[in-house]
């Protein structure tokens, strides 16, 4: 792997006054956040508010227009040309699943192992076989994504992410799309990724989840960290700002 | 209608056919290259050359074939490039054929919703391996009814060629016609042996459609 950027980085996410800007319109003000080896950070808040945003500029899939953001070391910028390495690094599963519609289960796993890292076939479709074994898709490995539920899909797209071996994963509103009764069994994946000492930011409306699943919450709300607490519990039932607790009221009813 | 005048003529109109078939899939094969890097040009927005590329797309849809291949053939030669009728029917074909090739398989590309490009990134691909290996076999498949209508298209165009004294299946028609005046012959095996080029093309394209399209999705 090439240099570091940043000597002996000591968080594996460093993001420093980010400012994003869509054509002059300011999305992301000033954000400051870093993220543990290991730590599971949740980010909460109200559509609209760039949570999306803010994951698309970690993986650089949006230029950014201010401050700078270091995966592992790492400057993470589009246009650079290591660009591919870093992102190896930083898993990402989207609302919307996006597996490759023309490929089987197993071919979507293992395509970027073998064709990006790579990776011996044989070797990356025995790690794929037991991944999906795991999410309880082993036997869906010759599927194609349309054969699937929602459910199932999101699985297979965690999975997916999971084979790069990644330092960080992404995780954007992930159960946003799915119908309730399959909420669970992906919501179910990610706490057992959790639990394994993944590295995850997630961004979700699922409160309970949250609560379960975060190290760290960060409460987004304006294109800023409104605010952000360690104490999850606490954050939960007693926020400290007035828009978190207005934002936190809207799921009462839960 | 005489049977021993149309024996006598079929081994013309075989030459013909082999003729206006070869030129015709060169011709499309032409096309399909144009197509191909054109489209691919839209698609990761190559500086000017999109804007070059309008330009070529209106001026080749909007003009006949007819008019291409006599300023091909007829006015390249005045400003010292000449080329033979063949090559020339070849290129008119491929440049007519790349206009609307170009088109086609840029709509196709369009279809493909953008997160696909950005799931494929994310996975650490380069903008190449994405592009060969997720979005063109994707808009290919979309892209394949259009496809096959240009293909047929182009080799229906193909009957333009006489014109350019290419002894193709229209030249043989008509070139027989008025040595001997057997009318009625020699239209009925043109339009034989149009079908009989087109209609296999009919449909084989319509089994490879549902074949790309079924079996790349899966269903
Ligand atoms: N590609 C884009 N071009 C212009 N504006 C955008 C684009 N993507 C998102 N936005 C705007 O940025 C803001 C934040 O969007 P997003 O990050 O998707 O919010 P969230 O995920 O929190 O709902 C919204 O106002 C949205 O309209
Ligand atoms: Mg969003």
């Amino acid at each position: 792997m090439s240099e570091k950027d940043i000597e002996q980085a000591e968080m594996l996410v460093e993001v420093k006054n980010l400012h994003k800007e869509f054509n002059g319109n300011v999305i992301l003000g000033d954000i400051n956040l870093s993220v543990k080896k290991g730590e599971v950070v949740v980010v909460i808040g109200p559509s609209g508010c760039g949570k999306s945003t803010f994951l698309r500029c970690l993986n650089g899939l949006e230029k950014i227009q201010g401050g700078t953001i270091a995966v592992d070391g790492l400057y993470v910028e589009p246009d650079k040309k290591d660009i591919t390495k870093i992102r190896q690094k930083i898993g990402m599963v989207f609302q919307s699943y996006e597996l490759f519609p023309h490929k089987t289960v197993l071919d979507n796993v293992i395509l970027a192992p073998v064709m990006v890292q790579k990776r011996d076939k044989k070797d990356a479709t025995k790690e794929a076989l037991e991944l999906l074994e795991k999410v309880g898709l082993a036997d869906k490995k010759d599927y194609y994504p349309r054969q699937l539920s929602g459910g199932q899909k999101q699985r297979v797209a965690i999975v997916r992410a999971l084979l790069m071996h990644p330092e960080v994963l992404l995780f954007d509103e992930v159960t946003a799309a799915l119908d309730p009764e399959m909420v669970h069994e992906v919501l179910q994946t990610m706490l057992e990724l959790a639990k394994s000492g993944s590295t995850m930011i997630i961004v979700t409306h699922e409160m309970a989840f949250a609560k379960a699943v975060a190290d760290r919450v960060v409460f987004f709300d304006g294109g800023e960290i409104v605010e952000e607490s360690s104490d999850v519990k606490n954050f939960f039932e007693n926020p400290s700002t007035e828009r978190a607790k207005r934002f936190l009221k809207t799921f009462a009813y839960e | 209608m005489d049977i021993n005048v149309l024996i006598t003529y079929i081994p013309l109109y075989n030459e013909a056919l082999l003729l206006t078939f070869k030129i015709g899939m060169l011709g499309i094969l032409t096309a399909f290259a144009i197509g191909l890097s054109g489209a691919a040009a839209v698609y990761f927005k190559v500086p000017v050359v999109k804007k070059i590329l309008e330009i070529y797309i209106e001026l080749f849809r909007n003009t006949p074939l007819l008019v291409q291949l006599f300023f091909i053939y007829f006015a390249l030669p005045k400003l010292g490039i000449r080329i033979d009728a063949e090559t020339c029917g070849v290129l008119g074909l491929g440049l007519i054929g790349g206009a609307y090739m170009i088109e086609t398989l840029r709509s196709g590309f369009e279809s493909i919703d953008k997160v696909q490009s950005e799931s494929a990134l994310s996975l650490g691909m380069t903008r190449r391996q994405m592009f060969g290996s997720i979005i063109l076999p994707q808009a290919f498949s979309v892209s394949m009814p259009g496809i096959m209508a240009n293909v047929i298209f182009l080799l229906k165009e193909t009957s333009v060629f006489s014109t350019i004294s290419l002894m193709d299946l229209m030249f043989t028609a008509k070139d027989l016609i008025g040595m001997y005046a057997k009318t009625i012959e020699c239209l009925f095996l043109l339009v034989v042996y149009y079908l009989i080029m087109l209609l296999p093309i009919s449909v084989l394209g319509s089994f490879i459609e549902r074949r790309v399209r079924y079996a790349q999705f899966g269903d």
